[in-house]
């Protein structure tokens, strides 16, 4: 790295590294020291779900090896991406220090909307569909302006909101109650059967690597030229290959069964630019700040009311589009959609996948990693012939645990001096 | 209005103006009947007991709190400041007491928050640079802009809500207790900054309960007692002076001390003995 320094000449401080008191650790060893530091001092990350995951599919797996059988993770995979969306909607209002409590009977109401629109009024399904968002966001567009205008803690609108709008999704559901969808309509068998084809999967399984590679490499190049210090180009390479082969290697495994559906590629994509939009866009270091410490948001001079608003109506609209997503996966819109503990399940994924109930931290990828932790749970309990009371117990444990490590870590963090 | 005993005349362009601004808190009157100017190239120190109406003063013109009436000119044309933004856009920065960081954000952040560059796809390397432009600038002693504010003691905390309100280039500066929290080299650091920003043709206005500070940096002192203009002074009015305009009396509590002590070092052969 300084081989275009010349001996003779005293090296320039880097802009970052000029403070002498600070131990800059480099190299892989470095790395790993880092990373043990951060974790002692309770800047957990992903870490405890991680562990949680692994915990639980290795007593399942030791029960059963059906579980890890990869029909069996194909059909967990198509379970996840129905409240996946869900929580990926719950943890932008959880960013911002808000709740939502009525996704799964917006949800509901979103399946019931298409089940009439499309089946019963003859609307294309396309337009059904967004029509179905279209009313998920105007209900969030009501709760944000509830809470902007009039105070209201969402935690009680969108408690009425749960009563109201599954009152809504009962009115228009009428007195059949139930409406099937087609079985062979593009939606249902998107919702069911629909695979990448095995070339696409692989491919696909090669992006985020590739992507990695090539931003890290032109962030390094950038820092240099900035006179900033720049991670290794060793370390980027290992890493982007040590993920493209545990997700080819993933990848494999399902493609000897049924293959990797369509409709969890469609949820990776969300959660990807949510990822994105949370974390390298002004919208998501806004949502940060006013879940941080919202004065300080509004002193800055950021929209507060626009942030809070815009974390409601994605939230809805997401919660809408889940909605949908799990019409297509039972292929009916029925009184019972959403109901029971969709609800739950999709604000537990957010939290138990590391997303602060208190606001201000948390990341897209919480949905994805802790949707799939639950739903282990309900595959695991299914295939063991147990009945939903355990996997509600066992669910409600996992959830409390979560919390705990939660709290546990910030504690943890204070006394570090960590955020 | 306002009672003048020795104010200095000051030159430079009219930045900031305010007249007859009060604001009621219920029945609370915070401020009544205040009038100020600022001119560009000028320090102006705002001191006052606590509760004399200084913080609120500065959160009228950092737009967070509304008048109840009265108005405000800036740069000659009457201004409403409705919310921080609109005082931002027009040049008014401000480091608030409660320092109004987000803890949870790293110092780059921070610092551009609500400013960032390239908002959609976020230019982090550019902030970074700019980020530790400013710090230096300051002299900070920052080990990393890449932890959080958390992490951070009092005195840096300070550091970077100062840089953040360099970073828009403002025409009007306010510094609530800047110098509270730093330590002795800050301190110093801070007041050169200040003394550099007036120097580029700037209105700063400062408060602060030193009168140290004070009176090193500010063109002008005005006192505010109980939400009501109580004088404008020059730095090298008399500490007797400054304090019993603050105070509201010549007899108060701070110059009968000081009398006490003129007497004691007057019968020096007394005071000579340790006091049990």
């Amino acid at each position: 790295m300084s081989s275009d320094v010349q001996q003779t000449a005293p090296v320039p401080p880097q802009l970052d590294r000029a403070d002498v008191r600070v131990k800059h650790e480099a190299g892989i060893g470095g790395a790993i020291r880092r990373f043990f530091d951060r974790v002692r001092s309770g800047d957990l990350g992903s870490l405890p779900v991680i562990v949680g995951l692994v915990i639980i599919w290795t007593v399942f797996a030791s029960i059963n090896p059906i579980f890890l059988s990869s029909s069996n993770l194909v059909n967990l995979l198509f379970d996840c991406s129905t409240v996946g969306v869900i929580a990926l909607g719950i943890v932008c209002v959880l960013m911002v220090g808000e709740i939502d409590l009525s996704v799964g009977s917006i949800s509901g109401f979103a399946s019931a909307m298409v089940g009439t629109l499309w089946v019963n009024q003859g609307w294309p399904v396309a337009l059904a569909i967004l029509a179905a968002i279209a009313v998920g966001g105007f209900i969030g567009a009501l709760y944000a302006l509830l809470f902007n205008r009039l105070g209201m803690p969402s935690f009680v609108s969108t408690l009425a909101g749960l009563l109201a709008v599954l009152g809504l999704q009962l009115y228009i559901l009428g007195s059949t109650g139930s409406i099937n969808l087609p079985y062979g309509s593009n939606l249902v068998n998107f919702g069911q059967l629909l695979m990448m084809p095995k070339f696409v999967s692989f491919g696909l399984a090669a992006v985020p690597g590739i992507v990695m590679l090539v931003t890290g490499l032109r962030t390094v190049a950038r820092r240099r030229a900035a006179n900033l210090s720049a991670p290794s180009t060793g370390g980027l390479i290992t890493r982007a290959a040590v993920i493209t082969v545990i997700l080819e290697l993933i990848v494999f495994y399902l493609n000897q069964a049924r293959g990797i559906p369509w409709m969890f590629g469609l949820f990776v994509g969300l959660v990807i630019a949510m990822h994105y939009a949370l974390t390298r866009t002004k919208w998501g270091r806004s949502m940060s700040a006013v879940g941080g410490n919202r004065e300080a948001a509004r002193r800055a001079g950021i929209n507060v009311r626009l942030i809070y608003s815009s974390a409601f109506v994605l939230c809805s609209m997401l919660a809408a589009f889940g909605g949908v997503l799990s019409a297509a996966r039972l292929a009916s819109a029925s009184q019972q959609a959403g109901t029971g503990d969709v609800n739950l399940n999709a604000i537990a994924a957010a939290v138990i996948g590391g997303t602060s109930l208190f606001g201000g931290r948390g990341s897209a990828y919480s949905a994805l990693l802790g949707i799939i932790v639950i739903q282990s749970i309900a595959s695991g309990l299914t295939l063991l012939d147990l009945s939903s009371s355990l996997r509600y117990m066992i669910t409600g444990a996992v959830l409390a645990i979560a919390v705990i490590v939660d709290s546990l870590a910030r504690r943890s963090r204070v006394s570090h001096g960590r955020a | 209005m306002i009672d003048t005993p020795d104010g200095p005349v000051p030159t430079g362009e009219l930045v900031l103006s305010l007249r007859g601004v009060s604001k009621n808190f219920g029945a609370v009157s915070a401020l009544t009947d205040i009038d100020l100017d600022v001119h560009a190239g000028e320090v102006v120190a705002l001191v006052g007991d606590n509760g004399a109406g200084k913080s609120t003063l500065v959160k009228i013109l950092a737009g967070v709190h509304q008048p109840s009436s009265g108005s405000i000119s800036f740069r000659g044309t009457p201004v409403t400041l409705a919310d921080p933004s609109a005082a931002l856009t027009l040049g008014i920065a401000t480091v608030f007491q409660d320092l109004a960081l987000c803890e949870n954000l790293d110092i780059v952040a921070n610092i551009f928050l609500g400013r960032e560059l390239n908002p959609l796809r976020l230019d982090e390397v550019a902030m970074e640079v700019r980020a530790w432009t400013l710090l230096n600038e300051l002299s900070a002693r920052i080990p990393s802009v890449r932890e959080v504010v958390a992490s951070l003691s009092g005195g840096q905390r300070q550091t970077v809500a100062i840089a953040r309100s360099l970073l828009l280039e403002p025409k009007l500066i306010l510094l609530d207790e800047p110098t509270a929290a730093l330590g002795v080299a800050q301190t110093a650091e801070v007041l050169n900054l200040i003394e550099r920003v007036r120097d580029r043709g700037l209105g700063v206005v400062i408060i602060s309960h030193n009168m140290e500070d004070v009176r090193a940096v500010a063109d002008r002192i005005v006192v505010l007692r109980l939400g009501r203009n109580n004088g404008i002074f020059s730095p090298d009015a008399s500490n007797q002076e400054l304090v019993s305009a603050i105070t509201g009396a010549s007899n108060n509590s701070v110059s009968r001390r000081a009398e006490r002590r003129q007497a004691q070092t007057a019968r020096p052969d007394q005071t000579q003995e340790p006091r049990p």
